[in-house]
């Protein structure tokens, strides 16, 4: 479904070009949730916003290409972007605040939606609009068609940005901290909701979070960035219990879990090197328990290791 | 003896709209009770961690005990030597336009405490020379090591902790939690650890309070609390933290979402989300007892 081949991104400024995604590859089939994991800083965002053309000038896609069900569309024109965005790509931002106009009622902006991307007449419109937020779960969707963004809570809020999100049947949705700004209970219901509907409309989708347990939960396979390269990359159940690149493994070690007592974390000294500063060979070497010489003079490209791909070269073949 | 105790502490909140529109429309004034009713004592060196959900209260009771809030009714009784506080966001409570050395120096100005600058820095993990730079020049984590810095600078034996470690990266909460955790040994401190992450507050609470619209619904030792839910809400909390290990058991879907705290439900404030609710969870307002405030509860119905 959607193909991302060699991906480099980008940012010149006054003291030289900042490379803020390095040789990015990777593909969702459909009905696929792939999950983009990661600090911040480490590029994920990045990686949603140049996939739908939505980086922010002076960025620019350097190399590489995107392809969308075998067409690419990464050089595609800003129009012909537009109209790819909601028809065939939904889009779900973290704060569903800033994907919905406060001047509209939720039901007229999803008929819009639905009008400019599907030949349907106004009254088909409205019954698709309505089917949408009954099925996202918004009780008494009647009732709540003329309310505005203002009168819902968070969760419901983000439940219509999900209907808005799919209201035009996109073949790839890609989510952006979906559930981050949502209390734990509001956040286990969108999860839910997002892995019904993905798997329900064959739709691929893209989920990039910093939680790891929300990926544990929806994602089938992972990809695990650091400092704008994918370090790591597998299925969802090896990448948490056989973490393969030491970052991923530090990562997974630092992340609290429900324990019977206290107790210390795991923890990886240091921080994510800053864009302008990203030392040469592998970019963890500095915060790394099982760097050797190699790491500090030779990058590692993604290397097999068991069923995953691990940017590190203790999986070198010798 | 209760380093801190507090005595059926509640706050209130004038929500009213301008006098003119009360006037116009005949509207009452309107209050909104943050915290209701809120009993617990906090043991020296301790770490008593309350959790709940956005607009649970927990927050105003942190203000509460620091005295950015005055109690509208009840009381808040602190013996011990002093309280400092640490906030959530590092990039939000250090002043931008002071040097690191100014801002890790001003309660030892102020308060007159012995306490140097440079060891503090030393005792979070900063070197003392970063005390000549600004606060734009550190990661969320370091800043956070700055704010605890300057807590430190204070000599408190409590720390009041409003989610210390939220607006940062997994692998930075791992050093904080770890830091404030050393630190608490070495310097014998009692904290009052307020978050909305269950899996943060198992690692590092001795005792857990869980909080929904403003009333404490369960108090118990962590160890009870993780592995022996009692109310309702803490067990719906506990099914919705992610399952991080893939075991794929078997949960009971989250119902709801929070009430309106302008107009909290009557009885048990739970009750339009619990399954055990009856007509006397909608009626009466269940008492705390035995740490716990649930009806079904303390009839042995769950």
């Amino acid at each position: 479904m959607l193909d991302v081949r060699h991906l480099r991104v980008e940012f010149p400024t006054r003291r030289g070009t900042l490379r803020a995604l390095d040789d990015i590859s990777f593909s969702i089939a459909p009905g696929e949730v792939l999950g983009v994991v990661g600090e911040s800083g480490a590029g994920k965002s990045i990686t949603g916003l140049s996939i739908i053309g939505l980086l922010e000038p002076p960025g620019r896609i350097a190399a590489g290409e995107v392809r969308l069900e075998d067409e690419r569309i990464d050089n595609l024109p800003p129009e012909q972007l537009r109209k790819l965005r909601g028809r065939r790509i939904g889009v779900i931002f973290q704060d569903p605040l800033t994907s919905l106009n406060p001047l509209y009622t939720i039901g007229r902006q999803l008929e819009e939606t639905i009008l400019t991307h599907l030949p349907m007449s106004k009254a088909q419109a409205r019954e698709r609009a309505l089917g949408l937020l009954r099925e996202v779960g918004i009780p008494g969707a009647d009732a709540r068609f003329s309310h505005y963004p203002h009168q819902f809570s968070g969760g419901m809020r983000q439940r219509v940005v999900i209907a808005l999100a799919l209201a035009a049947e996109p073949r790839l949705l890609i989510a952006d901290e979906p559930t981050t700004a949502l209390d734990v209970s509001i956040q286990a219901q969108i999860i839910a909701l997002l892995k019904r509907l993905a798997a329900e409309r064959g739709a691929a989708v893209m989920l990039i979070t910093h939680d790891m347990g929300v990926i544990a939960e929806t994602a089938h396979r992972v990809a695990v960035m650091y400092a704008g390269r994918i370090v790591e990359l597998g299925a969802v159940r090896e990448v948490i219990h056989a973490p393969r690149h030491p970052y991923t493994a530090g990562l997974m070690g630092s992340i609290p879990r429900i324990a019977a007592r206290k107790g210390r974390l795991v923890q990886i000294d240091g921080a994510m090197p800053r864009l302008n500063a990203i030392p040469p060979g592998c970019a963890f070497n500095p915060r790394c328990p099982r760097r050797f010489d190699r790491c500090l003079v030779e990058r590692p490209d993604l290397l097999r290791a068991g069923t995953s791909l691990a940017a590190c070269w203790l999986h070198a073949a010798a | 003896m209760p380093l801190l105790r507090l005595e059926r502490v509640s706050r209130d909140f004038d929500v009213s709209r301008p006098w003119l529109n009360r006037l116009l429309e005949h509207e009452p004034r309107r209050f909104l009770r943050a915290v209701d009713g809120v009993t617990f004592e906090v043991e020296a060196g301790e770490t008593l961690a309350l959790v709940g959900e956005s607009g649970c209260g927990k927050s105003t009771v942190a203000r509460l005990i620091v005295g950015l809030y005055a109690p509208s009714e009840g009381r808040v009784e602190f013996r011990g030597r002093r309280l400092q506080m640490i906030f959530q966001d590092p990039y939000a409570s250090l002043n931008p336009r002071w040097r690191v050395r100014d801002i890790v120096g001003e309660p030892i100005r102020v308060l007159g405490t012995s306490a140097r600058v440079a060891d503090m820095l030393v005792q979070v993990g900063l070197s003392p020379d970063d005390g000549d730079k600004y606060p734009h020049e550190f990661s969320g984590g370091q800043r956070q090591r700055i704010s605890i810095a300057r807590a430190l600078g204070g000599e408190p034996d409590f720390l009041v902790c409003d989610e210390p470690t939220s607006a940062l990266d997994v692998s930075v909460q791992a050093q904080i939690l770890n830091l404030m955790s050393d630190l608490q040994s070495r310097l014998g401190l009692t904290y009052l650890f307020i978050s909305h992450n269950l899996a943060v507050v198992s690692q590092v609470a001795d005792r857990v309070g869980v909080m929904y619209l403003g009333r404490m619904v369960e108090l118990a030792p962590a160890a009870t609390l993780f592995s022996r839910p009692r109310h309702p809400y803490t067990r719906m909390l506990l099914d919705a933290v992610p399952d991080l290990g893939m075991s794929g058991k078997p949960r009971t879907p989250v119902r709801g979402e929070v009430a309106n705290p302008l107009a909290p439900p009557s009885g048990c404030t739970f009750h339009p989300r619990c399954p055990h609710a009856n007509d006397r969870c909608r009626g009466e307002v269940p008492a705390f007892i035995d740490g716990v405030a649930c009806h079904a509860v303390a009839e042995g119905r769950i």
